[in-house]
């Protein structure tokens, strides 16, 4: 498996380091509900299919990436880095 | 037999091997069946579960009979394809799975008993007595299976693991992958052409083929000329590609060294991983055996391994030869034996309409019902057309028809496809992205059509890379029509008749998986084992499966198959895990005063991946404690110097450092003054401990953040985290600076006066105070923090300088009266002062947990405090930190109880994390979780640790032993 | 038919003519007093403890595919009752206790074989931890044993004492762990359910889950609808989808587990033997075969196959441990979807919608847990109660912060 960093190129899958699907940007506001709270640290959609989720190349740039890919196949489809993502935080 | 000038070995050099003792005379380029062959040696091996006698079936990896144990020394290598083995000069091979000897195998007894034996048989018996299962039934069963051994000694030999990139990986140079590497190689394309074989050419080289008029092997040897010319070509032979993974990654086994004999300077196997744009699978088909009784007997080969045989190594595997198949493209087998002067005693064609018109006699509708040979086949007896016969014969060849070798399409889940016309499975289209079948394993068998494949894949190949191929024109070569009616097993005969050789599946064994409703193919498979020998079913799934779809009433199709998974041959472990061997496991990690530290006898223990001194011994000190006594009293009493670089540092730099702190940490930072420290709290986002440590205000926007050794990494990853998925626009930077410097601590009543004369001038430092300072011309940096309790200092230093730093340290701290000390007495100094490491932060205490919850401010958010006011995340009912103190050793790990309770879980209290002896107050600590245990200092506790058989009572206390008010930190 | 060494003599005799299919292969019926989705290890023995231990034989498992042909099938096989946290400790030693009475009590051998397991450390901090693991296990009820170096020297002559990366500390010995044959494990629970009278239902893919006012109905599948007013939702690493169908989302991501399997060789490997450092693990079959796996793939997928990092990283961890085995070529490696839980823990619970249960959560561990989670989700959908000793397996635990995180490693799904 290879991922395309946007700043380094097309590395093998073992230069990344996976963390969990994209609802970890989506952190509540720090008086959300405990709903809000459970649904980003533990609920998911899981899909099998396209999913976006999160990757680290801590073995390049240490970019945060947001990976759009299929979890049946496999396939790549996007890579994104975290820090440009459009609708970004702050 | 061997035949004169026959064959591609080299004659002019002739190897001596032997076989279970037995010396033997070979060429180069034989491999050690077919030397084997050649010295009429037909019986090889012994079965898996009846221990049947077995010779050579194949002239490939896919051989399911001939393994054998290849010996070196005290080593050894068990189940290697005699078919793929090279000899080479000392070649020593030797039989396996029989006792005491090949010709004489006491577990052949099985073969009697196998009606009792049947499919599955034992999951319906050895259940009772209970206990007789571990102690009798289970070690008779595995000493019984098996195959070869391994030696039980370290594998000391070489092995590599490399990586190849490449615009196009050909995989079989066959015709069909020769053409497809000769298109993509002239249209420029980098181009790997890699062959399992040692030499190049597939069928080419092992039929009587014609090309282009010349003989096959003439043309095969002119293309590679031309490849090996080309600077984008790479040639890969002995490499078998065993693995199709994403995105054009493939894993490959290249056996170096394995057919040169003891060869120091080359590694035995090496592991590639090749990551192609575009790939052509090119793999050939491998012919299937027929199922009739007593199929498995030596002297029963595949068709086209007596062609192998004769063409490539000019053996004949023996005297009066028989040809059995379904199809007209095996006739060849005996038109070549005949040509070549070999008698064929008959063909036997199952086809009720084939021809019968050959130089030897031809049965039509023909099937074997029966066999004879113990040891090597004498007889077989069938019925035809016109009757039936029994016929002297040394060798059967058979054949089934072919089976494309789509392994690898199947390796990303694809599932084949059934070919009715072939009564074969196909590759489904586009089964692994960007590979292209072409030729055999595409279902398509003439060598015009492999030709004209290959260089259609190949086109294809370039158009994805946006190149144009080349005008090329395709040879002439034969392109007879695949003329073949399917036949699957001798119907009403008794007698077994074999599926997979080498895990001694038959028919009947289908059969009665079927009748037991295990229907579906995989039930079968693994209710019968079908297909889960060595060879996984290459010789006998699609026959298994025939059987199985007649006996159910389905189709082949309807049936479905089972998948074949990675590696398409058994792969060695050492080759996979090349590099992983001793110390190559993991980096190793070593301190600046590593040296200095070995110098002074200090044992270095791992730390994560770093090592560390564990103590220095002095003269006459015994034991470790010893020492780590005399440290820590020495600290405490007059100076001592540790590296402590192992720890994480992390520069922080930009106008929203401070800021950026504040969100990391549970406590603030952005009210820190330039020029202090401050501890800091880290929790992950689910309110549990992450991490401690000080950060230094440097500048009003410049920090240093220092991790435990164990999170330097996992914080690093947070900090990028939080940054660029929260507040990307945060002016704020982080290096990882741990490897820049070397810091040493420097603790005790007289570190200051050791570091005055060090420094010549001591600046005034206010506890938690940091400051620069110089040595000689060299920057550096004084923190005024202490993980001992004293009175201390760390100084950080560019890593260049840390060894004559620390040898310099330690050679004033002796003056002092002090010296270096090590993890040991560390450990006892921060135990003694309830000081925290990941003993007690382990991953599931919160801040509550460990007394720290008032540092989580309540004025600003972090990352951590929602998840942490969770109801469960703090309470009485949780396990708190506390002190233990003992007059006799706790251990670690042990379980805290209120005496008089019985010892249960459901009383369970706590248990204790970190334990020392204290020299300081001469007594046993522990800091320790106890339930509720903020509200039971004082209590007496009882700590069972059953492993280590302690079981004595202790007292509860406060976490901070020595000097809480730290009079003597601040002094 | 009762199994027997006797009855396999007498068919042997007359040509093994004589055995009876092990289970039916009934149509599906239009209503049943309980469904349960899934037939693989906790699926069919949930459905063999509802009709043996609560009398429920109206029942049906629907499985997708053919039975065992997810993760039962696929696994290590790893038996073990060693883990440290309340709530996980009595119910893996409730588990081990049904194990060591599974062959007779389902007339079916499953060579449950307790040839004991080594956890190796490898510097006192992981001695620590494993003591603090070996007591929570005898203060449980089981057993755990503290080795030395010299102690697992003994046991273990081949491991690589001298130059390994990580030294030999010592190693947890648990003598109760073991094996045991996966499929037969399926198979034995199947034909034990099918033999009290529950349909189980193959080629059955349930697609939707009918709800009612909060009550569940039936299901959906592509055999037809099917009424029951209790649904078990039992589906390891498709359990996001089927609660999907429920309109929940769970606490799961589903991850890929890789395992190795070598061709067969004479014994060499007595143990089960578990590497920490290196996340190795390694048992040796019956019929010859190292049967060895690692860690994670570390990403979510569905795809029951993985990738060559750690294919490789599996087999550098056991040439460091034991480079005797360099020899052994791997025959087959394969890849099962994991239910992953944030807390490493499992899931056997009601849901907020009346009559729907789910067990789910197992991440590596499951195997090993078949006879308890069957045990106790059938406890929970005769009675509605959890059984005690899987009380805590709740599915609010992660919103209360009532966490079972034995690793440590925090709510990061693939971690644990
Ligand atoms: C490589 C590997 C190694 C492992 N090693 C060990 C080990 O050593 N020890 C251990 O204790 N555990 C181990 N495990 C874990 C263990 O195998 C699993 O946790 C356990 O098998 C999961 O429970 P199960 O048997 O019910 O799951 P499965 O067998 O996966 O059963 C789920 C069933 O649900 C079916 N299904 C899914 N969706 C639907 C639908 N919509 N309709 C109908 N049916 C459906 C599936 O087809 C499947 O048959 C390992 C797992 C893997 C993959
Ligand atoms: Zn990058």
């Amino acid at each position: 498996m290879r991922l395309t960093c946007p700043l380094c190129g097309a590395r093998d899958r073992r230069e990344f380091t996976y963390y969990g699907a994209e609802d970890y940007l989506n952190r509540p506001a720090p008086d959300a509900p405990p709903q809000a709270w459970d649904d980003y640290l533990h609920n998911r959609d899981n899909p099998a299919g396209v999913t976006r989720d999160l990757w680290y190349h801590d073995m390049g740039c240490s970019s945060w990436l947001l990976v759009t890919r299929n979890t049946v196949t496999h396939e790549i489809l996007a890579v994104e880095a975290v820090a440009d993502r459009k609708g970004g935080a702050a | 037999m061997r035949l004169a000038g026959k064959g591609l070995i080299d004659r002019g050099q002739p190897v001596t091997f032997t076989f279970d003792g037995s010396t033997y005379q070979g060429f180069r380029g034989d491999t050690l069946a077919s030397a084997l062959l050649a010295n009429d040696v037909r019986l090889v091996g012994r079965s898996f579960k009846y221990h049947r006698p077995r010779g050579i079936l194949t002239a490939g990896s896919e051989e399911p009979n001939a393994m054998v144990e290849i010996l070196e020394g005290n080593q050894q290598t068990p189940n290697v394809r005699a078919t793929v083995q090279e000899v080479f000069d000392g070649l020593a091979a030797r039989s396996q799975n029989r006792f005491p000897s090949l010709k004489f195998d006491l577990l052949g007894i099985n073969d009697r008993l196998s009606p009792f034996l049947s499919a599955g048989f034992y999951y319906k018996t050895f259940m009772w007595p209970r206990p007789f299962w571990e102690k009798l039934y289970e070690p008779l069963i595995r000493r019984a299976a098996g195959l070869g051994s391994l030696s039980r000694q370290h594998d000391e030999a070489q092995y590599e693991k490399a990586w190849a990139f490449c615009d196009v990986l050909v995989i079989g140079s066959g015709p069909a992958g020769l053409m497809a590497a000769l298109t993509a190689a002239r249209a420029g394309a980098d181009v790997i052409l890699a062959e399992e074989e040692a030499r190049m050419g597939g069928r080419l080289v092992s039929d009587n083929l014609r090309v282009d008029g010349q003989p096959g092997v003439d043309w095969v040897e002119g293309t590679l000329a031309e490849l090996r010319a080309l600077p984008n070509v790479r040639l890969m032979t002995r490499t078998t590609v065993t693995g199709a993974y994403d995105d054009g990654t493939f894993g490959a086994l290249e056996r170096v060294g394995l057919h040169c004999g003891p060869a120091p300077h080359l590694p035995r196997e090496c592991f590639w991983r090749i990551v192609a744009g575009q790939s052509v699978l090119a793999a050939g088909a491998l012919e299937r055996p027929l199922a009739f009784p007593d199929n498995d007997r030596p002297g029963i080969m595949l068709a086209s391994a007596v062609r192998s045989y004769l063409h490539r190594y000019g053996v004949v595997p023996g005297h009066r030869i028989a040809l059995i198949a379904n199809n007209d493209a095996a006739r060849a087998t005996a038109r070549d034996l005949m040509a070549a002067g070999v008698k064929v005693a008959a063909i036997l064609d199952t086809r009720p309409d084939a021809s019968v018109v050959e130089d030897c006699p031809v049965y039509v509708n023909a099937q074997i019902t029966g066999t004879a040979g113990r040891l090597g086949l004498t007889s077989i007896t069938f019925r035809h057309a016109g009757g039936s016969a029994t016929l002297e014969v040394d060798t059967l060849a058979m054949s089934g028809g072919w089976n494309p070798t789509l392994h690898l399409t199947c390796h990303m889940n694809g599932r084949p496809l059934w070919r009715e016309d072939i009564a074969a499975f196909v590759p489904a289209p586009d089964a692994v992205p960007r590979l292209t079948p072409a030729g055999a394993c595409n279902g398509t068998f003439s060598t015009a059509g492999a030709f004209r494949e290959g260089q259609d894949a190949a086109r294809r190949a370039l158009a994805a890379l946006g190149r144009s191929a080349p005008d090329l024109a395709l040879p002439q070569a034969e392109d007879a029509p695949y003329a073949l009616a399917a036949y699957w097993e001798t119907p009403g005969v008794e007698g077994r008749q074999w599926l997979d050789f080498a895990n001694d599946v038959t028919t009947k064994d289908v059969k009665l998986s079927a009748q037991e409703n295990f229907r579906s193919v995989e039930h079968m498979k693994r209710y019968t084992t079908q297909g889960m020998a060595p060879d996984q079913g290459k010789n006998s799934n699609v026959g298994a499966l025939a059987v199985l779809a007649d006996a159910t009433g389905r189709g082949i199709p309807q049936t479905g198959t089972t998948t074949f998974r990675p590696p398409y041959v058994p792969t060695s472990i050492a080759a996979m895990g090349a590099g992983g061997r001793g110390a190559g496991f993991a980096p190793q990690r070593f301190l600046t005063s590593d040296q200095a530290s070995r110098d002074r006898g200090a044992p270095m223990i791992e730390a994560g991946l770093w090592y560390r001194p564990s103590y220095f011994p002095k003269p006459g000190e015994t034991t470790w404690l010893e020492a780590c006594n005399r440290e820590t009293r020495m600290l405490r009493d007059s100076v001592g110097v540790a590296d402590v670089s192992t720890l994480g540092k992390i520069d922080i730099q930009g106008r929203d450092a401070a800021r950026f702190l504040d969100l990391v940490y549970t406590n603030t930072f952005s009210t820190l003054p330039v020029g202090r420290v401050r501890y800091g709290l880290m929790l992950r986002e689910d309110g549990h401990v992450l991490d401690d440590g000080t950060s230094a205000r440097l500048g009003e926007h410049h920090f240093l953040m220092t991790t435990t050794t164990a999170a330097a990494g996992l914080v690093m990853r947070h900090l990028d985290f939080v940054h660029q998925a929260f507040c990307a626009g945060w002016d704020v930077r982080f290096t990882s600076v741990t490897e820049s410097w070397a810091q040493f601590a420097v603790a005790g009543p007289k570190a200051r006066d050791l570091l005055a004369t060090l420094l010549g001038e001591m600046p005034d430092l206010p506890f938690m105070g940091v400051a620069d300072v110089t040595l000689g011309k060299v920057r550096a940096r004084l923190f005024r923090i202490s993980f001992s309790g004293e009175h201390g200092y760390e100084i950080a230093i560019p890593t260049r300088f840390g060894e004559a730093l620390f040898r310099d340290l330690v050679a004033r701290a002796e003056i002092l009266g002090g010296g270096p000390y090590g993890m040991e007495a560390l450990n006892v100094l921060r135990i003694e002062k309830g000081f925290i490491t990941h003993a007690e932060i382990h991953g599931r205490t919160t801040a509550f947990d460990i007394g720290m919850e008032r540092m989580v401010s309540a004025k600003k958010d972090c990352i951590g405090k929602a998840a942490a006011a969770r109801p469960g995340m703090t309470g009485p009912e949780r396990d708190q930190l506390v002190g233990l103190k003992a007059t006799s050793p706790m251990g670690a790990g042990a379980h805290l109880f209120t005496p008089g309770d019985r010892v249960h879980r459901e009383t369970d209290q706590g248990y204790v994390t970190s334990v020392c002896y204290s020299p300081t107050l001469d007594a046993h600590l522990a800091l320790a979780f106890l339930r509720n245990g903020r509200a039971r200092h004082g209590e007496t506790i009882r700590v069972v640790d059953h492993l280590r058989k302690i079981d004595i009572l202790a007292e509860v206390t406060d976490p901070v032993f020595h000097d809480k008010e730290g009079v003597k930190l601040r002094a | 038919m009762r199994y027997s060494g006797l009855r396999v003599i007498t068919e042997g005799l007359f040509g093994n003519k004589g055995w009876k299919p092990a289970w039916r292969d009934p149509a599906p019926k239009a209503e049943y007093d309980a469904i349960i989705i899934g037939g693989g290890g906790h699926g069919l023995s949930t459905a063999y403890y509802l009709a043996k231990n609560h009398g429920m034989t109206n029942i049906a498992v629907l499985e997708k595919g053919y039975l065992g042909s997810g993760n039962i099938g696929r696994n290590t096989t790893i038996v073990r009752a060693n883990y440290f946290l309340p709530g996980n400790s009595e119910f893996y030693s409730h588990s081990m206790k049904l194990w060591e009475g599974l062959e007779l009590d389902l007339n079916y051998n499953v060579m449950h074989s307790q040839r004991g397991l080594i956890n190796l450390f490898h510097s006192d901090g992981q001695r620590d931890a494993f003591v603090r693991r070996g007591n929570s296990m005898i203060n449980q009820g089981d057993d755990a044993i503290l080795l030395d170096r010299e102690g697992v020297r003994e046991m273990l002559p081949y491991l690589d004492f001298e130059q390994t990366r990580f030294p030999i500390y010592g190693g947890l010995y648990h003598p109760r762990g073991g094996t045991a044959r996966h499929d037969a494990v399926a198979w034995g629970y199947a034909r034990g359910a099918d033999r009290r009278g529950v349909d189980l239902i193959q080629n059955c893919e349930v697609t939707g889950i009918d709800i009612e006012g909060g009550r569940v109905t039936g299901v959906q599948t592509t055999r037809g609808a099917i009424k029951a007013k209790k649904v078990g939702m039992v589906v390891a690493g498709r359990s996001s989808q089927v609660a999907a169908m429920a309109g929940m989302r769970l606490p799961i991501e589903s991850h890929i587990l890789q395992a190795f399997v070598t061709e067969g060789l004479k014994p060499v490997i007595d143990h089960v033997v578990s590497f920490g450092m290196g996340h190795f693990y390694i048992s040796q079959s019956d019929k010859g075969g190292l049967v060895f796996g690692g860690d994670l793939d570390f990403y979510a997928s569905y795809a029951s196959r993985g990738n060559l990092p750690m294919v490789e990283h599996v087999m550098e961890a056991g040439m460091t441990l034991m480079p005797m085995i360099g020899r052994a070529k791997v025959l087959r490696s394969w890849g099962g979807i994991m239910d992953m839980s944030p807390d490493g823990s499992p899931i056997i619970d009601k849901t907020h919608i009346d009559g729907l249960f789910v067990d789910c959560g197992w991440n590596y561990g499951g195997f090993k847990a078949v006879p308890a989670s069957g045990f106790c989700m059938a406890h929970l959908m005769a009675t509605g109660e959890s059984h005690p000793v899987a009380a805590r397996f709740t599915l609010n635990r992660f919103a209360t912060g009532h966490i079972l995180d034995e690793e440590g490693t925090g709510s990061q799904h693939n971690l644990h």
